[in-house]
């Protein structure tokens, strides 16, 4: 599987940066993350809690809250810069040919509108629809995305309803106007399991049915290896390593990653127990200056704490942060992976984690 | 909804007794003996004895406790001890012009504040909103009845519009028919309330603008201002409701200070003279008849607060 | 990786949250402008008070009720800064020497009022049930009287004196009091260590003295600090109305009754005792503002 080639890119971010101003300075939420959407594919973007994904998400649509503001990178959507376009133009695109869903289906509803006046209002807006149009069309969305009996919910108020049909309806109303690309931060957070596989399943099909390119953020890796192609691993505001979902969950490179897989229950292999990764994310205000990872890295050397890595593209297009897939880095590391120890050997872009 | 009416309608009842047994107390708390201090110092025995007689002062607590409540809820307030009318009739049509000063304050306030908040949250942060937000405060801190006095010096010494000065003349006939006579007071009633509205409606859009709900809104294209006017007002805007009543119940309060000032002949007024003149059963008609109208527009605040927030209608 | 938080078992060690914000309460404060400013303008006001007359009484010969009738309604001057009153007295010296009558109104009232008001509140909240339901509807019933109605009638009853008006405004503002600390109390009540302390047996006593009070003090100086502006301006408003502190006290609502009558030929006299209410009023509305933003970030604005 390859990221490069045939397939059309119809996302791309490069280098994007967005600070927060608080009361105890600027805060890099992300610093420098770039990645690329295949049309029609899913991305994961996957990281701890602060470690900046759900701002990028919500840097590429540019719905920051005031206090944040990006700095630097590209967006780029169909070949135009979306950083470089104005609010009005960006309006046009938000839950038109772009939308988004959110974490809190309790809170990400209008409280004083009905179900059906949420949904249209997009559909008027992007879509010139009438009101009675847009309300027949609600209908349908609603019934879409699998809610029963849809012509009696789409006058329910929000509070009426579960969290799981919330997060529905926050479905329906994002593929409203059909979108180019959905945007899910953490859709499936805050529902019970059961839910859970519902909303998946459902965003999933959904994409098979319109051919919707996804940004899927969450923390779960279980989710990733479920819904995605591509995965980007961010760490402490950077991406680390973006790799295709076969190659990332059989052949990972960083050592941060394979700390995740290590701490994600396996039903294929026999594990004695589930080891977390040691210590925390950096606080944004003490960001180590060498990889961000370092200070709790297994493999970390002198290089990796003074020196900050790039990203490295291999040649299948996948990419990673970490010096001991550069010619620099020196010496061997033994890394821990499901109990075994393996030894990393220099050897440049070339080296592996022995399987 | 119509169980939650109900049971807020048996919620009152208790609420307007306490208020009966506390009015019906005011006259029983007085140091000294009632009927002495209604006669007045020097009175005869014989008048003392009379009065006492015609108040059913010699009868038990509860006796003249539920002799009070039946009569009260016929309409009944007993009789001035000076006039010797009906402390109903001595009410009258003062009614009117005390309902109508706050209504007319409230509906200042609510106007003036709502639009001073509005304005304060959208521009935060900017000198609009600083400026706002520092009136509002003085507002806040200003006695009206100060305010009051100032308006009525300046309009006078600015010689502007000075038929709204008539009433400065003492004239005891309420309003009149000239609606420049409700300018001033109910400009300095509304102003006072404008600041509590403008302070309430601009934390309340500020919290409700950091609301998920508004992402999901900017995340659908929504432009800034339909967010504002159509996503987040509306949300904003059922708290401030339940100020209202408060604000309308301050204005009836206030009124001693207000129609004093003014000159204004009104429940207010009365009430301050009834006192100078010790003339308690008229305290007791125009306190009771000014709780009994603010606990009913609550009860109507309450209820419209509910229809506007039907999340609640679920707990 | 979706964590599962357990919860931990309830132990005593469950610190009690009041220790460590003592100190950030007061960096809080500290960092606060408009709660420093308040603070500054409510101490420069406690100092006009108290040591005022003093300096007045020891270094000048102006006394607050010396009435020079050849010298009357006279407007600012050099001599006198705030013009005089109708019997020629220095309105400036009034006024500094009112301005212990407004505070005691404004301290005592709320101190009364804050006192029953928070025994009310912490049993309507600790004990809840038909304790909570009868207080509550006590409370109800006070509030029934809209503004400054329920003082007026108090004193209307007790008398016109600055006495009655400060049990008076007291009483007014017990209500007020009873149901911020109830719903705190409320609020502290469901928090783990209280349950610990109570498992290990301390009794409701100690538990509401050394527990929930302390942690319950904030919103109770929020309310005081705010409190207190009311009180003020509702006494100066029945002094205003005659039924507060008589003449010759030097009351600033009182003077302002005075200074009324002679509105538009001498506007300074009813003038200079509006606007020292104002400052006054002012400086504990700005701090009170300024401490509920302190204590409680949620509602700052962001």
């Amino acid at each position: 599987m390859s990221i490069q080639g045939t397939e059309d890119i119809i996302l791309e971010v490069k280098n994007l940066q967005t600070i927060f101003k608080t009361d105890t300075g600027d805060v890099r939420a992300v610093d420098g993350v770039s990645f690329k959407l295949p049309k029609g594919k899913t991305i994961g973007i996957v990281g701890e809690s602060g470690s900046g994904k759900s701002i990028t998400s919500l840097s590429i649509l540019q719905l920051l809250a005031s206090n944040g503001k990006i700095t630097n990178g590209e967006v780029f959507y169909k070949g135009d810069d979306l950083l470089k376009l104005t609010e009005n133009q960006m309006r046009k695109l938000r839950g038109n040919e772009i939308s988004m869903i959110f974490q809190e289906p309790m809170t990400s509803l209008n409280p004083v509108y009905t179900v059906g006046q949420q949904i249209s209002e997009a559909l008027m807006l992007h879509q010139n629809m009438s009101k009675k149009d847009a309300f027949i069309r609600s209908v349908e969305l609603l019934q879409l995305v699998g809610i029963p009996s849809p012509d009696k919910r789409v006058k329910n108020y929000p509070f009426e309803l579960s969290g799981g049909m919330r997060q529905r309806v926050m479905i329906a109303m994002s593929l409203a106007c059909d979108p180019e690309i959905l945007v899910a931060d953490e859709p499936t957070t805050a529902l019970d399991v059961t839910i859970q596989a519902q909303i998946l399943e459902l965003i999933k099909e959904l994409q098979d049915r319109l051919g919707m390119s996804v940004i899927f953020i969450t923390h779960d890796l279980g989710v990733v290896a479920e819904t995605c192609d591509y995965v980007a691993v961010m760490y402490a505001g950077q991406v680390v390593e973006y790799s295709d979902i076969r190659t990332l969950f059989h052949q990972p490179k960083l050592p941060y990653t394979i700390g995740l897989l290590k701490s994600l229950p396996r039903h294929d292999i026999e594990q004695d127990k589930l080891e977390p990764i040691k210590g925390n994310v950096p606080s944004p205000h003490e960001m180590p200056v060498g990889c961000r990872f370092s200070p709790r890295c297994p493999a970390a050397t002198d290089l990796c704490r003074t020196k900050m890595p790039q990203l490295e593209t291999d040649e299948n297009g996948n990419q990673v942060r970490c010096w001991i897939y550069t010619d620099e880095w020196t010496g061997e590391a033994e890394v821990d992976i499901y109990g075994e120890t393996r030894i990393a050997k220099s050897g440049g872009a070339k080296t592996v984690l022995p399987d | 909804m119509t169980k939650y009416i109900i049971r807020r309608l048996i919620q009152t009842i208790p609420v307007l007794i306490g208020v009966t047994i506390l009015v019906f107390s005011l006259m029983h708390l007085v140091p000294g003996d009632p009927a002495q201090i209604v006669a007045g110092e020097g009175a005869s025995e014989q008048t003392v004895e009379n009065i006492r007689e015609r108040l059913g002062l010699n009868e038990s607590i509860p006796v003249q406790y539920g002799r009070f409540l039946g009569n009260a809820v016929q309409g009944d307030l007993g009789s001035s001890v000076r006039s010797g009318r009906p402390v109903m009739d001595e009410i009258g049509s003062r009614f009117w012009v005390t309902v109508e000063l706050a209504f007319y304050s409230t509906i200042v306030a609510v106007f003036l504040g709502l639009i001073a908040g509005i304005v304060s949250a959208v521009r935060h942060y900017t000198l609009a909103d600083t400026s706002i937000m520092i009136v509002a405060l003085f507002g806040l801190s200003m006695p009206n009845f100060w305010f009051g006095l100032l308006l009525i010096q300046w309009f006078a010494i600015g010689n502007w519009m000075p038929e709204s000065l008539e009433f400065l003349k003492m004239r005891p006939s309420g309003w009149g028919d000239s609606w420049r006579q409700i300018i001033l007071p109910v400009l300095t009633l509304g102003t006072g309330g404008a600041a509590i509205i403008a302070r309430m409606t601009r934390s309340s859009m500020l919290e409700v603008i950091g609301q998920d709900y508004i992402r999901t809104a900017r995340a659908k294209g929504v432009s800034e201002r339909i967010v504002t006017y159509r996503h987040a007002l509306k949300n904003a805007l059922i708290p401030v409701v339940t100020v209202v009543g408060l604000e309308f119940g301050g204005f009836l309060g206030g009124a001693v200070l207000t129609e004093t000032i003014f000159a204004i002949n009104g429940m207010g007024r009365l009430t301050i003279d009834a006192i100078r003149t010790r003339d308690f059963p008229v305290v007791q008609g125009t306190v009771l008849v000014i709780s009994v109208i603010f606990v009913l527009v609550n009860l109507l605040v309450d209820i419209s607060y509910r229809l506007l927030n039907k999340r609640i209608d679920l707990n | 990786m979706s964590e599962e938080t357990v919860n931990p078992p309830v132990t005593a060690q469950k610190i009690n949250p009041r220790i460590e914000s003592y100190k950030q309460f007061w960096r809080r404060l500290l960092k606060n402008k408009a709660a420093v400013i308040g603070g500054l303008l409510i101490v420069f006001v406690v100092l006009m008070a108290f040591i005022g007359p003093w300096i007045i009484t020891t270094f000048t010969d102006y006394r607050p009720n010396q009435t020079d009738l050849t010298n009357k309604l006279q407007g600012p001057s050099a001599s006198n800064w705030f013009g005089t009153d109708s019997f020629g007295r220095d309105i400036f010296t009034r006024l500094i020497f009112g301005a212990k009558l407004t505070l005691y109104v404004g301290f005592l009232s709320v101190f009364i009022g804050g006192i029953i008001g928070v025994i009310f509140g912490i049993i309507s909240g600790y004990y809840g049930g038909r304790v909570d339901a009868v207080i509550m509807r006590l409370m109800d019933v006070l509030l029934a009287f809209p503004g400054i109605l329920l003082a007026l009638a108090i004193v209307a009853v007790l008398g016109g004196s600055l006495t009655n008006v400060i049990i008076a405004v007291g009483i007014f503002s017990v209500p007020a009091f009873a149901r911020v600390v109830r719903g705190s109390t409320l609020s502290v009540r469901k928090l783990e260590y209280v349950d610990a302390v109570r498992a290990l047996g301390a009794s409701d006593f100690r538990i509401i003295f050394k527990h929930i009070l302390p942690n319950i003090m904030s919103p109770i100086i929020v309310q005081a600090s705010l409190r207190i502006a009311t009180a003020i301006l509702t006494g100066a408003g029945l002094s205003f109305l005659g039924l507060g502190a008589q003449p010759p006290a030097p009351e600033w609502g009182a003077m302002l009754n005075e200074g009324r009558q002679y509105m538009f030929e001498a506007g300074h006299v009813a003038l200079f005792p509006g606007l020292m209410i104002v400052l006054v009023v002012l400086a504990f509305n700005i701090f009170g503002d300024g401490v509920r933003d302190a204590l409680d970030p949620k509602m700052k604005n962001r």
